[in-house]
């Protein structure tokens, strides 16, 4: 027997589950009901997983109204995975959460921020499942406005800055998406994606579909911190609370470079995207500039989760041009890279929320030493910066060398040599990190606050598991395979 | 002539456009947060343009079925805009209460000065 709501229950679990918790208000009650709902999520998403890969596609009209009149939600191999990510994140940060959220939020707003987590990760999952462009906004929206108030709970009152700037900024991508789908909507008079990309090829005055092609990609472009639309990233991620930042470092960004992968290879399809050689060629420039030059600067960082956020920003840079390269190689190499970058990313981040905890700054001269008095907190962070080098053996290596791949099947040398250039600036800023922390003598003292197991073993599976999934790639990658496949079958043949 | 006529026939366009443009700009100009908003809100507002007026046909009425009409308007992008103000009134409220946060902490609302207090 198949349970044939699970599309819905997907997004709805966290979505009803911030209400519960935004009336609740004993701390360690929100804390275990949150986590016990991301597991809900989690497990929910493992059946849509294992529906999807039996039956391929699975379609639900939401409210019974069939597609292309209601709204649906359509699950197939691409965002499946995806679905299968973000609830596994949310799970490992929500366990993380407890104590951290004890130490840096005041007792009166945690119920505030539990909700907004549950919200946001609710938003991320609507526009993963959704399969109309309408909807795909509103849960923009919802994931964009509780990210706000996330980002402003922050310690330091320079959190409420960097909110507002990523409120301004996230408010104009998101009001250029839907300028996009009105015009999309004014030629086709349809908001349901694959509807959309039946009726765009039986349009003549092409136009209209062009301009509505760069509003929805610059729009996303905002929200995925495409170089130089990115301004509004390393404040955020520096000032939120750390559980935030580890969260939204792994999925936010990862749910927008979906969106865009939906958009050019499902609704416009290849033929109207990368005919044209200047969006692909934009695209590969502006890639390259963002995993060079966010690099650069995040050399000359002194605030550790800054240099993390530009690093993001580099990361962006390689899945984005995996998608501008835009053959078989280099969008497998994307979509693991999409995966690899969250575990990576919310290991980092959940590994620096520890050191956070003990340290009152952290500054690279606070971490002199810090190998020595937190050793397993530094291995896990340790293992999860080699694999954001990409050293063979870790998840950073087998997504690189997709790309690298692609960028050879088309015979741009040049890229390959930039994406090279780009892992020995991650070398640099890295291995200074991780020189300070283990050979030199600890000089700034630590408070006494003792680190939860949880939060421990929660980094731990999180920077072992980028190990697990470098040598065992068979997953990532067939997973990957498959949905390269599935979006690029218009054209292969 | 054309030119002009064309220009007249679709002169929503160029209303939705200038309104767009000038709330962009405001949101780029100008330092003050209020200011920021109030031009972000004119930006939401002109999409809000964008979506309704060509739902409008001609002598086409509102869609309830009666025998009298046979043209009716679509409306299905009435009910869009409707949550896409919901949405707007819900970052319009949250980013005038980040101002108020940043008024009591920074003494100031302007960017300029917040920026040459603070270090970001």
């Amino acid at each position: 027997m198949q349970f044939e709501h699970l599309p819905a229950t997907q997004i709805l679990i966290p979505l009803i589950g911030a209400i519960f918790v935004l009336v609740t208000r004993k701390s360690i009650v929100i804390w275990a009901i949150t986590s016990l709902l991301c597991l809900l999520t989690f497990i929910n998403s493992i059946f849509l997983y294992k529906q999807v890969s039996v039956s391929g596609i699975v379609s639900y009209a939401m409210g019974g109204w069939e597609p292309p009149i209601g709204i649906e939600y359509r699950i197939d191999s691409v965002n499946s995975i995806l679905i299968v990510l973000v609830s596994f994140m949310a799970l490992l940060v929500a366990i993380y959460a407890r104590k951290s959220i004890e130490v840096e939020i005041d007792d009166k707003k945690r119920h505030i921020f539990y909700s907004m987590y549950l919200l946001c990760l609710a938003g991320l999952l609507g526009i993963l499942a959704t399969g109309d462009a309408f909807n795909a906004f509103v849960f923009l929206e919802i994931s964009s406005l509780s990210t706000y108030v996330m980002i402003a709970m922050g310690k330091d009152k320079r959190s409420l800055i960097a909110s507002y700037q990523y409120l301004i900024m996230g408010t104009i991508g998101a009001t250029f998406y839907v300028i996009g789908i009105g015009l999309i909507f004014i030629m086709t008079g349809s908001l349901n994606l694959n509807d959309i990309s039946v009726q765009i090829s039986n349009i003549d005055t092409i136009r209209p579909i062009l301009a509505s092609l760069a509003f929805i990609t610059v729009g996303i472009s905002l929200k995925l911190a495409l170089f130089p639309l990115h301004s509004w990233l390393p404040n955020a991620y520096t000032y939120a609370p750390s559980v935030a930042t580890a969260f939204l470092a792994s999925t936010a960004t990862k749910v927008a470079v979906y969106l865009l992968i939906r958009y050019f290879f499902d609704v416009y399809g290849y033929n109207i995207v990368f005919e044209d050689y200047w969006l692909s060629m934009l695209l590969i420039i502006l890639s390259v500039a963002a995993m060079i030059g966010a690099s650069l600067v995040a050399i000359f960082q002194n605030n550790i989760k800054k240099m993390f956020a530009y690093s993001s920003v580099a990361q962006m840079g390689y899945i984005t041009l995996g998608i501008a390269i835009a053959n078989h190689s280099s969008l497998v190499g994307s979509l693991v890279h999409i995966i690899n970058h969250a575990l990576i990313k919310g290991a980092i981040f959940m590994a620096i929320g520890c050191f956070a905890m003990r340290l009152s700054n952290i500054t690279i001269e606070d971490f002199a030493g810090i190998g020595k008095k937190m050793p397993l907190t530094m291995t896990a962070f340790t293992i999860a910066s080699l694999s954001l080098i990409g050293i063979p053996g870790t998840v950073g290596f087998i997504s690189k060398w997709y790309i690298i791949t692609g960028a050879i099947e088309k015979g741009w040398w040049w890229l390959v040599i930039s994406i090279a250039l780009s892992s020995l600036l991650a070398l640099i800023y890295v291995g200074r990190i991780i020189e300070i922390a283990w050979f030199q003598q600890p000089k700034t003292k630590m408070n006494t606050i003792t680190l939860s197991h949880e939060m421990i073993g929660v980094t731990l599976i999180a920077s072992i598991s980028t190990i697990y999934f470098g040598l065992n790639t068979e997953l990532t990658v067939g997973l990957a395979k498959v949905a390269a496949d599935s979006l690029l079958s218009g054209i292969i043949k | 002539m054309i030119i002009v006529n064309q220009f007249i026939a679709s002169y929503n366009y160029w209303v939705i456009i200038f309104l767009m443009i000038s709330g962009l700009y405001i949101v780029v100009a100008r330092g003050n947060m209020i200011k920021k908003l109030i031009g972000l809100s004119i930006f939401q507002t002109s999409v809000y343009l964008l979506y309704i007026s060509p739902g409008k046909i001609i002598q086409g009425t509102a869609p309830i079925i009666s025998d009298h009409y046979s043209l009716y308007s679509n409306p299905l992008p009435h009910v869009l805009i409707l949550t896409a103000i919901v949405v707007g009134i819900a970052t319009l409220a949250l980013g005038l209460s980040l101002t108020i946060r940043i008024n009591e902490e920074f003494h100031t609302i302007e960017e300029d000065e917040i920026f040459s207090k603070e270090e970001l």
